[in-house]
């Protein structure tokens, strides 16, 4: 099928510091404490009330967030399947149209670059979103392959509805065959006469879908979702960045950049990370053409592996952030704690950290020094922590088809 | 590794350098076949007719620097390799007052007594720097991380001979001018504008570098390699018979040749070499391909990006490939008339390139898609030593002219004949009625010798020849080993360590590579 043509946006306007999305003008709205900050160069909010309220939103009502500053590109071409199963260390020759697949990429060296998903649109016509800019890294993977590779970041318009009635609300809103859309599914559909791609994915671990529309009707999309709160059928929240992160350590989605330094950015020897080493070993297919770093993975799995980013429980109720990690009370470093946040759904310190490993094997102990603070003054104590394999929240309801109606 | 398929090689192009591989291949115990796509073995050393009855060494026309140990390994004399007359390099002036430039001795024109000295010390010291780096040449260039032995052991001989083979004043000073460009230098040592024009020719020919260029004192080493084995000559018969005395060689160690076979892909599975298909369709099998073709059209043509690393394919796309040199045969209807020289002397090098600056002006055209006026030449007429080249009292003259961009601007079509007038009548302003001798020409421009030849760019090396894609580097880190990511495929061409002319070197050093990863060495 041939892809449409994409309309490319106006210009950003360079006086502007930080680009507006087009839900802006609702964004700006809903904001009541105006604490933006810029996320690929869009004006964001952090916090559009209180951090608690939207953190709830998405645990037990529904949540919407802007997601047009993710970075898409739209990729198609003959060669599209080929450059893309080259590109990433997953066998994506499979993936059948109308669903979604998450995937990472790395460098010759078998580092990652960045992770993301990506969309089989329509037969032949891919979409690839990633957490960080790549598309200097997509054109040069494509020399000597027949493909198109465009940037649509500023093209689509793209809200996330996330939470235990998300299905509901969508459904209330106008938007029908939600029902037999699996997870991982895309569905185009329509609402109140404009086209709407719906994909059943998210980053929260729970249930939850993306709305990918034209620019011009964000607002028409926003509106229509927010109505079903007006109407007082559901509750619906809008969330910024801060809500986002604390859903997305209990699901366990890692962040590059956040989590670990991306080869792109490591200056120094040994400061990027294999996809063994932050739990993406799961994504490596080697039983398939050849891909980027394939060479330098392959020797790499035959030995022992160095690190590993966890998933890990610190026991107590002192916040862990940015803690270095022991083998013992008092022992020998063997790590740190990247990312971490107090999870309100299951009370208990959540965080990435970052775990040596000697001669392959895992620590069998792991201590947390942890400083904090009581009326300005400072503290010290230990705490022990717990590597979980399972991600801290995974609900049922993420993939259960169809989805309840609450 | 006694089975034979274990070590059956396919060698992808049968140029000199390909064929001195396979030659070591087999003697090695390798059951070896060359296939070469043009009818005629020899790649760049070849003989070739561009009219009826006139006969030229169609691209490399001076024998230079044939290495002496692959001669002698090789027993390249026993199978007919002749090296033809000595000749020395004669710069031709406007008024007759030529300078000769010998090996070690400048004579002619109004050389002062200064520069005579100076050129004989400057020839002597800048031979030391070259062989200082010798170490260099006939081995694997070392790796920078993960060493084995015998890098560390080439890196010791160089210091060692850096150190104590130059002594602490002429290493100071090689540090000083290894980097700098041969402009300055020569301003250093000599006065006489025409000699310091017709040196820094060696400094620069067949690269896209101006004598102002940064590191043209490391390209002119890299010249005077050859020069610290043996001189420059004319074989008699052409370069074809340099390449015949190689096939002849290989032939006799066992290994098989087919011309005519073009190879249109390197056939790669999980990651390994596993033969060639030709234009054919015919499919050889091969436990290791080696490639004689340049690094472009080796991985992104006939291996294919998509068996090659994103940055790897990328990082070889970008190498520095466009040739900068045009090659013209003129069949004569007799033998130039330039004042001055003798008919002996016409049988020498004969160079075109006034002062420094004629050589800088000529450089900076192609630096903007064009072509100067007054270009720098290089001339030989091998009929004055080879009378089977032309017919009897006719002759022919070989030229190399510089600098002549690959990416000509608004194309080559149309603007050849343009070129080729240009040429003879700047021979003309030194051979009076030169033009009205000339009965036939063939020009091959970088984009020809890219078609007839087979190199990406047409480059005379393969591969532009300056620090950032030499040793270590050559063509680009990460294949500078003479082997691949691809398991089971070679480097054994000019875009190789150590890089072009008639060497047979890259070929003998991705030949030793080769037997000892076989014995197990990484």
């Amino acid at each position: 099928m041939m892809k449409p043509e994409i309309q490319k946006a106006p210009p950003h306007d360079f006086r502007e510091v930080l680009q507006k999305s087009p839900f802006h003008a609702r964004v700006d709205e809903k904001s009541l404490v105006k604490s933006w900050t810029s996320w690929n160069g869009y004006q964001t909010a952090r916090v559009y009330d209180t951090l608690a309220s939207e953190y709830f939103a998405i645990r037990s009502s529904c949540s919407v967030m802007d997601l047009t500053p993710m970075e898409k590109y739209r990729i198609s071409g003959p060669d599209a399947v080929d450059f893309l199963n080259r590109l990433v260390t997953r066998d994506v020759s499979k993936l059948k149209p109308h669903r979604v697949t998450y995937v990472a990429w790395c460098n010759d060296d078998g580092r990652v670059l960045d992770d993301g998903t990506i969309f089989h649109l329509n037969e032949g016509d891919y979409r690839l979103c990633s957490q960080h800019h790549q598309l200097d890294w997509l054109l040069m993977s494509s020399l000597g392959m027949d493909v198109t590779i465009e940037e649509e970041t500023h093209e689509v318009a793209a809200l996330s509805v996330q939470g235990p009635t998300a299905f509901s609300v969508l459904t209330a809103a106008g938007i029908s065959g939600l029902d037999v859309l699996k997870a991982f599914g895309i569905m185009h559909t329509q609402l109140n006469g404009f086209d709407v791609m719906v994909s059943r994915t998210g980053f929260t671990g729970d249930l939850g879908y993306e709305l990918w529309v034209e620019p011009t009707q964000a607002l028409p999309l926003w509106d229509a979702i927010f109505s079903v709160q007006q109407r007082g059928l559901y509750d619906v929240r809008p969330i910024g960045l801060d809500a986002l992160e604390m859903v997305r350590i209990e699901a366990g989605f890692i962040m590059p950049g956040d989590d670990f330094n991306t080869a792109e950015t490591a200056i120094r020897a040994g400061h990027d990370r294999s996809p063994f080493e932050v739990g993406l070993g799961w994504v490596v297919s080697f039983d398939k053409p050849h891909f980027t770093g394939k060479k330098a993975l392959l020797k790499e799995q035959g030995e022992p592996i160095k690190r590993r980013l966890v998933k890990l429980r610190v026991e107590g109720n002192k916040p862990p952030a940015d803690a270095f990690l022991y083998d013992a009370k008092k022992g020998r470093r063997i790590g740190e704690i990247k990312t971490s946040i107090w999870s309100p759904v299951l009370k208990a310190n959540l965080t990435m950290a970052d775990i040596e490993y000697r001669k392959g094997q895992a620590p069998r102990e792991i201590w947390a020094e942890i400083f904090y603070q009581k009326e300005l003054g400072w503290h010290a104590t230990w705490a022990k922590c717990e590597v979980s394999e399972q991600p801290f929240w995974n609900h049922p309801r993420r993939s259960a088809t169809p989805p309840d109606s609450f | 590794m006694t089975n034979t398929m274990d070590k059956s090689v396919v060698v992808v192009g049968g140029g000199h350098n390909g064929l001195v591989c396979a030659t070591y291949l087999a003697k090695a115990g390798y059951k070896v076949q060359v296939l070469e796509a043009r009818d005629e073995i020899g790649g760049g050393a070849s003989t070739t007719s561009f009219a009826q009855g006139y006969k030229v060494s169609g691209l490399a026309h001076i024998l230079h620097s044939l290495n002496p140990k692959v001669c002698k390994d090789l027993a390249l004399e026993q199978a007919g390799l002749e090296r033809g007359v000595a000749i020395e390099t004669i710069a031709l002036a406007r008024d007759g007052q030529h300078l000769t430039l010998g090996k070690d001795s400048a004579t002619g024109g109004s050389l002062s007594s200064e520069d005579i000295a100076a050129y004989t010390q400057f020839k002597k010291e800048f031979r030391r720097y070259a062989e200082a780096l010798k170490p260099m040449m006939m081995t694997k260039p070392p790796r920078l991380k993960g060493m084995d032995h015998k890098d560390k052991f080439t890196l010791a001989k160089i210091g060692w001979k850096l150190r104590f083979g130059l002594g602490t004043d002429s290493m100071r000073e090689f540090f000083r001018v290894g980097g700098i460009n041969i402009y300055d230098v020569l301003n250093e040592e000599f006065d006489n504008p025409h000699l310091k024009g017709a040196m820094a020719v060696d400094a620069v020919m067949g690269l896209h570098m101006g004598p102002r260029t940064p590191t043209t004192v490391l390209t002119y080493l890299h010249r005077l390699w050859g020069e610290t084995d043996a001189g420059q000559s004319l074989p008699s018969g052409g370069m074809g018979q340099v390449a015949n005395a190689l096939s002849t060689a290989a032939s006799n160690a066992g290994v098989s040749i087919r011309t005519g076979a073009k190879v249109q892909r390197i056939r790669v599975e999980n990651g390994k070499a596993v033969g060639v298909e030709l234009a054919t369709g015919e499919q050889i099998d091969a436990s290791m391909v080696i490639s004689n073709a340049d690094a472009k059209s080796t991985f992104l043509d006939l291996v294919g990006t998509r068996e090659l690393d994103a940055m790897f394919a990328h990082r070889i796309h970008k190498s520095r490939t466009k040739g900068t040199v045009a090659k013209l045969h003129l069949a004569l209807n007799g033998l130039p008339q330039i004042e001055g020289l003798s008919a002996a002397q016409l049988g020498q090098r004969l160079l075109i390139a006034d002062d420094l600056q004629y050589v800088e002006h000529a450089f900076n055209h192609a630096k903007y898609g064009e072509y100067s006026d007054k270009p720098v030449l290089e001339i030989t007429i091998p009929s004055i030593s080879d009378s089977s080249f032309a017919p009897q009292g006719h002759h022919v003259m070989s030229i190399s002219a510089s600098f002549v961009p690959y990416a000509l601007k608004g194309g080559w079509e149309g603007q050849r004949e343009a070129l080729v007038k240009n040429i003879i009548a700047l021979i003309e302003q030194y051979a009076p009625g030169f033009s009205a001798q000339v009965l036939a020409s063939e020009l091959l421009t970088p984009v020809d010798i890219e078609e007839q030849y087979h190199i990406a760019g047409g480059h005379w090396h393969h591969g532009e020849l300056a620090i950032d894609q030499m040793f270590m580097m050559r063509p680009i880190h990460g294949t500078a080993q003479y082997d691949t990511p691809i398991d089971g495929l070679f480097l054994c061409g000019a875009c190789a360590h150590p890089g072009g002319g008639v060497t047979g070197v890259p070929g003998h050093n991705a030949a030793q590579r080769i037997i000892a990863m076989g014995a197990g060495k990484k």
